[in-house]
Protein backbone atom coordinates (compact mmCIF):
# COMPACT_ATOMS: atom_id res chain seq x y z
CA UNK A 1 0.00 0.00 0.00
CA UNK A 2 1.45 3.26 -0.72
CA UNK A 3 -0.22 6.64 -0.69
CA UNK A 4 1.72 8.92 -3.13
CA UNK A 5 0.36 12.87 -2.23
CA UNK A 6 1.95 13.65 -6.46
CA UNK A 7 4.36 16.19 -6.84
CA UNK A 8 1.57 19.17 -7.76
CA UNK A 9 -0.13 18.04 -4.43
CA UNK A 10 2.81 18.84 -2.42
CA UNK A 11 3.67 21.53 -4.00
CA UNK A 12 0.24 22.87 -3.13
CA UNK A 13 0.76 21.79 0.18
CA UNK A 14 4.13 23.84 0.49
CA UNK A 15 2.59 26.96 -0.99
CA UNK A 16 -0.10 26.60 1.41
CA UNK A 17 2.36 26.30 4.82
CA UNK A 18 4.40 29.30 3.62
CA UNK A 19 1.21 31.34 3.32
CA UNK A 20 -0.49 30.50 6.56
CA UNK A 21 2.75 30.19 8.34
CA UNK A 22 4.16 33.91 6.88
CA UNK A 23 1.55 35.70 6.37
CA UNK A 24 1.35 37.37 9.37
CA UNK A 25 -0.57 40.25 8.13
CA UNK A 26 -3.79 38.10 7.69
CA UNK A 27 -3.37 37.21 11.63
CA UNK A 28 -5.31 38.08 14.25
CA UNK A 29 -6.71 41.56 12.93
CA UNK A 30 -9.20 41.61 14.98
CA UNK A 31 -6.58 42.82 17.67
CA UNK A 32 -5.91 46.62 16.58
CA UNK A 33 -2.90 47.65 18.44
CA UNK A 34 -0.54 45.17 18.71
CA UNK A 35 1.79 44.88 22.20
CA UNK A 36 5.40 44.31 20.88
CA UNK A 37 6.82 41.11 22.56
CA UNK A 38 9.14 41.23 25.03
CA UNK A 39 12.50 42.24 23.02
CA UNK A 40 10.31 44.70 20.76
CA UNK A 41 9.42 42.54 17.79
CA UNK A 42 5.51 41.90 17.04
CA UNK A 43 4.34 38.85 18.34
CA UNK A 44 4.77 36.92 14.70
CA UNK A 45 8.14 37.76 14.27
CA UNK A 46 10.00 35.06 15.99
CA UNK A 47 7.33 32.39 14.73
CA UNK A 48 8.28 33.29 11.69
CA UNK A 49 12.14 32.75 11.59
CA UNK A 50 11.07 29.91 13.80
CA UNK A 51 9.60 28.07 10.38
CA UNK A 52 12.08 29.29 8.09
CA UNK A 53 14.85 28.43 9.93
CA UNK A 54 13.47 24.91 10.75
CA UNK A 55 13.13 24.26 6.93
CA UNK A 56 16.66 24.81 6.60
CA UNK A 57 17.90 22.65 9.47
CA UNK A 58 15.15 19.99 7.73
CA UNK A 59 17.35 20.16 4.84
CA UNK A 60 20.47 20.19 6.68
CA UNK A 61 19.62 17.22 9.00
CA UNK A 62 18.73 15.24 6.00
CA UNK A 63 21.85 15.66 3.89
CA UNK A 64 24.02 15.39 7.41
CA UNK A 65 22.11 12.63 8.45
CA UNK A 66 21.70 13.57 12.02
CA UNK A 67 18.04 14.21 13.39
CA UNK A 68 16.62 17.49 13.40
CA UNK A 69 15.99 17.17 17.15
CA UNK A 70 20.07 17.32 17.90
CA UNK A 71 20.37 20.08 15.77
CA UNK A 72 16.96 22.07 16.74
CA UNK A 73 17.21 22.33 20.61
CA UNK A 74 21.02 23.56 21.22
CA UNK A 75 20.43 26.30 18.22
CA UNK A 76 16.78 27.12 18.76
CA UNK A 77 17.70 27.62 22.39
CA UNK A 78 21.07 29.36 22.23
CA UNK A 79 19.47 32.02 19.38
CA UNK A 80 15.88 32.59 19.97
CA UNK A 81 14.34 34.04 23.21
CA UNK A 82 11.90 31.09 24.28
CA UNK A 83 12.90 29.33 27.39
CA UNK A 84 14.95 26.46 27.52
CA UNK A 85 11.55 24.83 29.04
CA UNK A 86 9.47 25.09 25.75
CA UNK A 87 12.40 24.65 23.33
CA UNK A 88 13.06 20.81 24.84
CA UNK A 89 9.36 20.45 24.63
CA UNK A 90 8.89 21.44 21.40
CA UNK A 91 12.45 19.83 20.35
CA UNK A 92 10.69 16.51 21.54
CA UNK A 93 7.17 16.82 19.10
CA UNK A 94 9.95 18.10 15.89
CA UNK A 95 11.74 15.04 16.81
CA UNK A 96 8.56 12.70 17.43
CA UNK A 97 6.75 13.95 14.21
CA UNK A 98 10.38 12.95 11.98
CA UNK A 99 10.28 9.64 13.26
CA UNK A 100 6.35 9.33 12.63
CA UNK A 101 6.47 10.01 9.00
CA UNK A 102 9.39 8.29 8.49
CA UNK A 103 8.89 4.98 10.36
CA UNK A 104 6.53 3.30 8.41
CA UNK A 105 8.45 3.46 4.96
CA UNK A 106 11.13 1.60 7.01
CA UNK A 107 8.65 -0.86 9.08
CA UNK A 108 7.15 -1.93 5.73
CA UNK A 109 10.88 -2.34 3.72
CA UNK A 110 11.59 -4.51 7.40
CA UNK A 111 14.66 -2.50 7.35
CA UNK A 112 13.49 -1.41 11.12
CA UNK A 113 13.79 -4.21 13.36
CA UNK A 114 10.98 -4.62 15.80
CA UNK A 115 12.71 -7.64 17.91
CA UNK A 116 15.32 -5.51 18.07
CA UNK A 117 13.37 -2.30 18.92
CA UNK A 118 11.35 -3.36 21.29
CA UNK A 119 13.41 -4.10 24.37
CA UNK A 120 15.47 -0.71 23.68
CA UNK A 121 12.67 1.29 23.68
CA UNK A 122 11.38 0.11 26.30
CA UNK A 123 14.38 0.63 28.44
CA UNK A 124 14.90 3.62 26.89
CA UNK A 125 11.54 5.38 27.26
CA UNK A 126 11.23 4.63 30.74
CA UNK A 127 14.11 6.56 31.35
CA UNK A 128 13.61 9.46 29.35
CA UNK A 129 10.94 9.95 31.46
CA UNK A 130 12.89 10.05 34.37
CA UNK A 131 14.78 12.26 32.56
CA UNK A 132 12.15 14.25 31.58
CA UNK A 133 11.25 14.81 34.99
CA UNK A 134 14.87 15.20 36.19
CA UNK A 135 15.67 18.02 33.64
CA UNK A 136 12.09 20.24 34.36
CA UNK A 137 13.23 19.89 38.01
CA UNK A 138 17.06 21.47 37.15
CA UNK A 139 15.51 23.99 35.08
CA UNK A 140 12.45 24.95 37.88
CA UNK A 141 15.82 25.40 39.88
CA UNK A 142 18.10 27.09 38.03
CA UNK A 143 17.75 27.18 34.05
CA UNK A 144 21.50 27.87 33.59
CA UNK A 145 22.17 24.19 35.10
CA UNK A 146 19.94 22.78 32.08
CA UNK A 147 22.08 25.18 29.70
CA UNK A 148 24.79 24.31 31.04
CA UNK A 149 24.71 20.26 30.97
CA UNK A 150 23.16 20.88 27.45
CA UNK A 151 26.13 22.49 25.99
CA UNK A 152 28.62 19.77 27.53
CA UNK A 153 26.46 16.77 25.96
CA UNK A 154 26.44 18.74 22.69
CA UNK A 155 29.78 19.29 23.05
CA UNK A 156 30.06 15.54 23.29
CA UNK A 157 27.77 14.43 20.25
CA UNK A 158 30.24 16.79 18.40
CA UNK A 159 33.02 14.49 19.22
CA UNK A 160 30.99 11.34 18.71
CA UNK A 161 30.05 12.45 15.39
CA UNK A 162 33.33 13.42 13.92
CA UNK A 163 35.17 10.49 16.01
CA UNK A 164 32.41 7.26 15.29
CA UNK A 165 33.20 5.18 12.39
CA UNK A 166 30.49 2.95 11.94
CA UNK A 167 30.53 -0.53 10.54
CA UNK A 168 28.31 -1.39 7.35
CA UNK A 169 28.45 -5.10 8.48
CA UNK A 170 30.44 -6.16 12.14
CA UNK A 171 31.25 -9.50 12.51
CA UNK A 172 29.05 -10.86 15.03
CA UNK A 173 30.56 -14.34 15.55
CA UNK A 174 28.43 -15.69 18.73
CA UNK A 175 25.34 -14.31 20.25
CA UNK A 176 25.50 -13.38 23.81
CA UNK A 177 22.80 -14.95 26.13
CA UNK A 178 20.37 -12.62 26.55
CA UNK A 179 20.60 -11.70 22.84
CA UNK A 180 19.70 -15.43 21.96
CA UNK A 181 16.90 -15.60 25.04
CA UNK A 182 15.26 -12.51 23.16
CA UNK A 183 16.04 -14.62 19.90
CA UNK A 184 17.37 -10.63 18.53
CA UNK A 185 18.32 -11.12 14.95
CA UNK A 186 17.36 -11.32 11.17
CA UNK A 187 17.08 -11.01 8.01
CA UNK A 188 17.42 -8.35 5.62
CA UNK A 189 17.72 -7.32 1.81
CA UNK A 190 20.71 -5.24 1.15
CA UNK A 191 19.56 -3.53 -1.84
CA UNK A 192 22.75 -2.03 -2.68
CA UNK A 193 24.43 -5.40 -3.47
CA UNK A 194 21.12 -7.75 -4.01
CA UNK A 195 22.63 -10.39 -0.94
CA UNK A 196 20.06 -11.22 2.33
CA UNK A 197 22.06 -10.93 5.13
CA UNK A 198 21.70 -12.19 7.79
CA UNK A 199 22.18 -10.77 11.52
CA UNK A 200 22.41 -11.08 15.11
CA UNK A 201 23.40 -9.03 18.18
CA UNK A 202 26.02 -9.62 20.82
CA UNK A 203 26.82 -7.24 24.51
CA UNK A 204 22.95 -7.00 24.27
CA UNK A 205 23.11 -6.96 28.20
CA UNK A 206 25.44 -3.47 27.73
CA UNK A 207 23.46 -2.39 25.15
CA UNK A 208 19.89 -2.27 27.54
CA UNK A 209 22.22 -0.28 30.48
CA UNK A 210 23.40 2.26 27.77
CA UNK A 211 20.01 2.96 26.78
CA UNK A 212 19.35 3.37 30.13
CA UNK A 213 21.83 6.76 29.98
CA UNK A 214 20.96 7.34 26.43
CA UNK A 215 16.87 7.80 27.04
CA UNK A 216 17.39 9.48 30.39
CA UNK A 217 19.85 12.38 27.86
CA UNK A 218 17.01 12.46 25.15
CA UNK A 219 13.92 13.09 27.72
CA UNK A 220 16.06 15.62 29.93
CA UNK A 221 17.22 17.85 27.16
CA UNK A 222 14.12 16.89 24.40
CA UNK A 223 16.61 15.66 22.06
CA UNK A 224 16.14 13.27 19.47
CA UNK A 225 18.59 9.71 20.52
CA UNK A 226 19.36 8.99 16.85
CA UNK A 227 23.22 10.17 17.49
CA UNK A 228 23.50 7.43 20.50
CA UNK A 229 21.23 4.75 19.43
CA UNK A 230 23.28 3.86 15.93
CA UNK A 231 26.81 3.60 17.07
CA UNK A 232 24.87 1.82 20.31
CA UNK A 233 23.33 -0.71 17.83
CA UNK A 234 26.07 -0.91 15.35
CA UNK A 235 29.23 -0.29 16.95
CA UNK A 236 28.31 -1.80 20.69
CA UNK A 237 25.64 -4.29 19.19
CA UNK A 238 27.33 -5.20 16.24
CA UNK A 239 23.90 -4.99 13.83
CA UNK A 240 24.69 -3.87 10.30
CA UNK A 241 24.25 -0.08 9.94
CA UNK A 242 21.22 -0.26 7.70
CA UNK A 243 19.60 -1.76 10.66
CA UNK A 244 20.90 0.22 13.45
CA UNK A 245 20.02 3.31 11.16
CA UNK A 246 16.72 2.40 10.18
CA UNK A 247 15.72 1.09 13.90
CA UNK A 248 17.04 3.85 15.56
CA UNK A 249 14.92 6.62 13.43
CA UNK A 250 11.72 4.16 14.64
CA UNK A 251 13.00 3.77 18.07
CA UNK A 252 12.64 7.71 18.74
CA UNK A 253 8.92 7.60 17.90
CA UNK A 254 9.05 5.09 21.13
CA UNK A 255 11.39 7.04 23.01
CA UNK A 256 10.07 10.49 22.51
CA UNK A 257 6.39 10.02 22.89
CA UNK A 258 7.10 8.95 26.49
CA UNK A 259 9.18 12.15 27.61
CA UNK A 260 7.17 14.57 25.05
CA UNK A 261 3.86 13.44 27.19
CA UNK A 262 5.45 14.69 30.53
CA UNK A 263 6.61 18.11 28.75
CA UNK A 264 2.89 18.19 27.43
CA UNK A 265 1.57 17.42 30.20
CA UNK A 266 3.31 20.30 32.11
CA UNK A 267 2.49 23.05 29.81
CA UNK A 268 5.53 23.10 28.23
CA UNK A 269 4.78 23.25 24.43
CA UNK A 270 3.47 26.22 23.23
CA UNK A 271 1.91 25.97 20.15
CA UNK A 272 2.35 29.37 18.25
CA UNK A 273 6.18 28.25 18.37
CA UNK A 274 5.48 24.41 17.76
CA UNK A 275 3.28 24.01 15.30
CA UNK A 276 6.20 26.28 12.85
CA UNK A 277 9.05 24.23 13.94
CA UNK A 278 7.11 20.69 13.25
CA UNK A 279 5.94 21.52 10.34
CA UNK A 280 9.04 23.89 8.80
CA UNK A 281 11.40 20.43 9.66
CA UNK A 282 9.17 18.60 8.01
CA UNK A 283 9.09 20.19 4.64
CA UNK A 284 12.64 20.81 4.84
CA UNK A 285 13.33 17.38 5.23
CA UNK A 286 11.01 16.58 2.11
CA UNK A 287 13.48 19.00 0.39
CA UNK A 288 16.94 17.43 1.81
CA UNK A 289 15.79 14.04 0.72
CA UNK A 290 14.89 15.67 -2.78
CA UNK A 291 18.04 17.23 -3.41
CA UNK A 292 20.89 14.31 -0.93
CA UNK A 293 21.67 12.89 -4.14
CA UNK A 294 22.90 15.79 -5.70
CA UNK A 295 24.30 16.92 -2.27
CA UNK A 296 27.90 16.13 -0.62
CA UNK A 297 26.76 14.66 2.38
CA UNK A 298 30.18 14.08 4.20
CA UNK A 299 31.15 18.13 3.78
CA UNK A 300 27.74 18.89 4.88
CA UNK A 301 28.18 16.34 7.80
CA UNK A 302 31.75 18.30 8.98
CA UNK A 303 29.72 21.39 8.86
CA UNK A 304 27.03 20.27 10.90
CA UNK A 305 29.79 19.18 13.35
CA UNK A 306 31.10 22.81 13.29
CA UNK A 307 27.74 24.45 13.78
CA UNK A 308 26.79 21.83 16.91
CA UNK A 309 30.27 22.24 18.83
CA UNK A 310 29.54 26.08 18.58
CA UNK A 311 26.19 25.84 19.54
CA UNK A 312 27.34 23.51 22.35
CA UNK A 313 29.82 26.71 23.49
CA UNK A 314 27.13 28.44 23.12
CA UNK A 315 25.52 26.77 25.85
CA UNK A 316 27.48 26.71 27.90
CA UNK A 317 28.89 30.27 27.65
CA UNK A 318 25.10 31.46 28.09
CA UNK A 319 24.50 28.95 31.02
CA UNK A 320 27.79 30.66 32.46
CA UNK A 321 26.55 33.88 31.88
CA UNK A 322 30.05 34.40 30.31
CA UNK A 323 28.59 36.30 27.17
CA UNK A 324 31.84 35.62 25.23
CA UNK A 325 29.94 34.55 22.13
CA UNK A 326 27.34 37.42 22.07
CA UNK B 1 12.46 -9.28 -4.40
CA UNK B 2 12.22 -8.65 -0.99
CA UNK B 3 8.35 -8.35 -0.04
CA UNK B 4 8.06 -11.59 -2.00
CA UNK B 5 10.95 -13.64 0.19
CA UNK B 6 9.12 -15.56 3.12
CA UNK B 7 12.05 -15.14 4.80
CA UNK B 8 12.24 -11.35 4.31
CA UNK B 9 8.35 -10.31 4.51
CA UNK B 10 7.69 -8.37 7.98
CA UNK B 11 5.32 -10.13 10.13
CA UNK B 12 1.29 -8.86 9.18
CA UNK B 13 1.10 -7.24 12.63
CA UNK B 14 3.94 -4.89 11.82
CA UNK B 15 2.64 -3.90 8.29
CA UNK B 16 -0.58 -2.84 10.45
CA UNK B 17 1.73 -0.65 12.90
CA UNK B 18 2.97 0.62 9.40
CA UNK B 19 -0.20 1.57 8.57
CA UNK B 20 -1.73 3.07 11.63
CA UNK B 21 1.46 5.26 12.15
CA UNK B 22 1.24 6.29 8.38
CA UNK B 23 -2.53 7.41 8.42
CA UNK B 24 -1.91 8.51 11.84
CA UNK B 25 0.97 10.82 11.51
CA UNK B 26 -0.53 12.95 9.09
CA UNK B 27 -3.50 12.85 9.94
CA UNK B 28 -2.01 14.39 12.96
CA UNK B 29 0.31 16.66 11.02
CA UNK B 30 -2.27 18.01 8.24
CA UNK B 31 -4.73 18.50 11.92
CA UNK B 32 -2.48 20.89 13.03
CA UNK B 33 -1.78 22.29 10.09
CA UNK B 34 -5.62 23.71 9.90
CA UNK B 35 -5.93 23.87 13.38
CA UNK B 36 -2.80 26.76 13.70
CA UNK B 37 -4.16 28.19 10.48
CA UNK B 38 -7.56 29.07 11.99
CA UNK B 39 -5.63 30.14 15.28
CA UNK B 40 -2.93 32.57 13.71
CA UNK B 41 -5.43 33.80 10.60
CA UNK B 42 -7.99 35.13 14.09
CA UNK B 43 -10.43 32.63 12.74
CA UNK B 44 -10.70 31.22 16.46
CA UNK B 45 -10.14 33.46 19.22
CA UNK B 46 -7.46 32.08 21.47
CA UNK B 47 -7.57 31.50 25.39
CA UNK B 48 -4.36 33.47 25.64
CA UNK B 49 -3.59 36.43 23.69
CA UNK B 50 -0.70 36.08 20.93
CA UNK B 51 0.96 39.31 22.06
CA UNK B 52 0.52 38.07 25.79
CA UNK B 53 1.87 34.51 24.76
CA UNK B 54 4.95 36.75 22.93
CA UNK B 55 5.92 38.62 26.23
CA UNK B 56 5.65 35.76 28.13
CA UNK B 57 7.59 32.98 26.40
CA UNK B 58 10.70 33.84 28.12
CA UNK B 59 9.60 32.85 31.10
CA UNK B 60 10.09 29.41 32.45
CA UNK B 61 7.23 27.23 32.38
CA UNK B 62 5.66 28.02 35.54
CA UNK B 63 5.90 31.62 35.22
CA UNK B 64 4.40 30.83 31.90
CA UNK B 65 1.41 29.23 33.16
CA UNK B 66 0.26 31.47 35.57
CA UNK B 67 1.10 34.70 33.79
CA UNK B 68 -1.20 33.25 30.76
CA UNK B 69 -3.62 31.42 32.99
CA UNK B 70 -2.77 28.39 31.33
CA UNK B 71 -3.78 25.04 31.90
CA UNK B 72 -1.87 21.64 32.69
CA UNK B 73 -2.44 18.07 32.43
CA UNK B 74 -5.40 17.39 30.51
CA UNK B 75 -7.13 20.82 31.32
CA UNK B 76 -6.66 21.52 27.90
CA UNK B 77 -9.28 19.45 26.63
CA UNK B 78 -11.57 22.20 28.23
CA UNK B 79 -10.56 24.81 26.05
CA UNK B 80 -10.57 22.52 23.08
CA UNK B 81 -12.69 25.08 21.69
CA UNK B 82 -9.77 27.95 21.92
CA UNK B 83 -7.99 28.80 18.69
CA UNK B 84 -4.62 28.19 20.65
CA UNK B 85 -5.78 25.17 22.24
CA UNK B 86 -7.07 22.87 19.39
CA UNK B 87 -3.79 22.61 18.15
CA UNK B 88 -2.89 20.23 21.12
CA UNK B 89 -5.70 17.80 19.49
CA UNK B 90 -3.12 17.46 16.94
CA UNK B 91 -0.28 17.04 18.95
CA UNK B 92 -2.12 14.49 21.16
CA UNK B 93 -3.01 12.21 18.33
CA UNK B 94 0.72 12.46 17.29
CA UNK B 95 1.66 11.52 20.93
CA UNK B 96 -1.02 8.93 21.39
CA UNK B 97 -0.31 7.09 18.38
CA UNK B 98 2.23 4.66 19.79
CA UNK B 99 0.31 3.12 22.07
CA UNK B 100 -2.29 2.33 19.92
CA UNK B 101 0.28 1.03 17.48
CA UNK B 102 1.54 -1.38 20.49
CA UNK B 103 -1.97 -3.04 21.26
CA UNK B 104 -1.96 -3.85 17.55
CA UNK B 105 1.86 -5.91 18.04
CA UNK B 106 0.00 -7.10 21.14
CA UNK B 107 -2.76 -10.23 19.67
CA UNK B 108 0.31 -11.52 17.33
CA UNK B 109 3.05 -11.89 19.90
CA UNK B 110 0.45 -13.66 22.22
CA UNK B 111 -1.02 -16.16 19.10
CA UNK B 112 3.15 -16.51 18.63
CA UNK B 113 2.90 -17.74 22.10
CA UNK B 114 5.74 -15.27 22.07
CA UNK B 115 5.62 -14.13 26.06
CA UNK B 116 8.91 -11.93 26.37
CA UNK B 117 7.80 -9.85 23.60
CA UNK B 118 4.20 -9.76 24.90
CA UNK B 119 5.30 -9.11 28.03
CA UNK B 120 7.33 -6.22 26.99
CA UNK B 121 4.63 -4.79 24.89
CA UNK B 122 2.25 -4.79 28.01
CA UNK B 123 5.26 -2.86 29.82
CA UNK B 124 5.60 -0.61 27.02
CA UNK B 125 1.32 0.56 27.04
CA UNK B 126 2.07 0.97 30.88
CA UNK B 127 4.73 3.38 31.06
CA UNK B 128 3.26 5.14 27.52
CA UNK B 129 0.53 5.89 29.41
CA UNK B 130 1.82 6.32 32.69
CA UNK B 131 3.55 9.07 30.91
CA UNK B 132 0.19 10.03 29.41
CA UNK B 133 -1.55 10.60 32.51
CA UNK B 134 -0.12 13.12 33.23
CA UNK B 135 0.47 11.85 37.13
CA UNK B 136 4.43 12.10 36.91
CA UNK B 137 6.48 14.93 37.39
CA UNK B 138 3.70 16.71 38.47
CA UNK B 139 1.40 19.31 37.39
CA UNK B 140 2.56 23.37 36.57
CA UNK B 141 2.10 24.54 39.45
Amino acid sequence: MSFNLGPKLRLAGCGAATLVLAHPGLAVASQAAAAAAADGHPWWFWPVILFFFCFVLGIIAVLAGVGGGVLYVPLVSGFFPFHIDFVRGTGLMVALAGALAAGPGLLRRNMASLRLALPMALIASASSIGGAILGLYLSNLNPNIVQVCLGATILGIAVLLLLSKNTERPEVTKQDAVGAALGIGGLFFDEATGEKISWKTHRTLTGLILFIFIGILAGMFGLGAGWANVPALNLLMGVPLKISVATSKFLLSITDTSAAWIYLNKGCVIPLMAVPSIVGLMLGSFVGVKILSRAKPKLIRYMVIIVLAFAGLKAVDKGLGLGLLG
Amino acid sequence: MPHTDPDLRPMPEQITYANILFYGAWTGIFLLFATYALYVLGVVAPHVDVHLVSQSWHLGVQDYLHVTDSPHGWGWVALLGQGDFMNFAGMTLLAVLTIICYLVLLPGYLRRKDTAYAVICILEVLVLSLAATGLLGGGGH
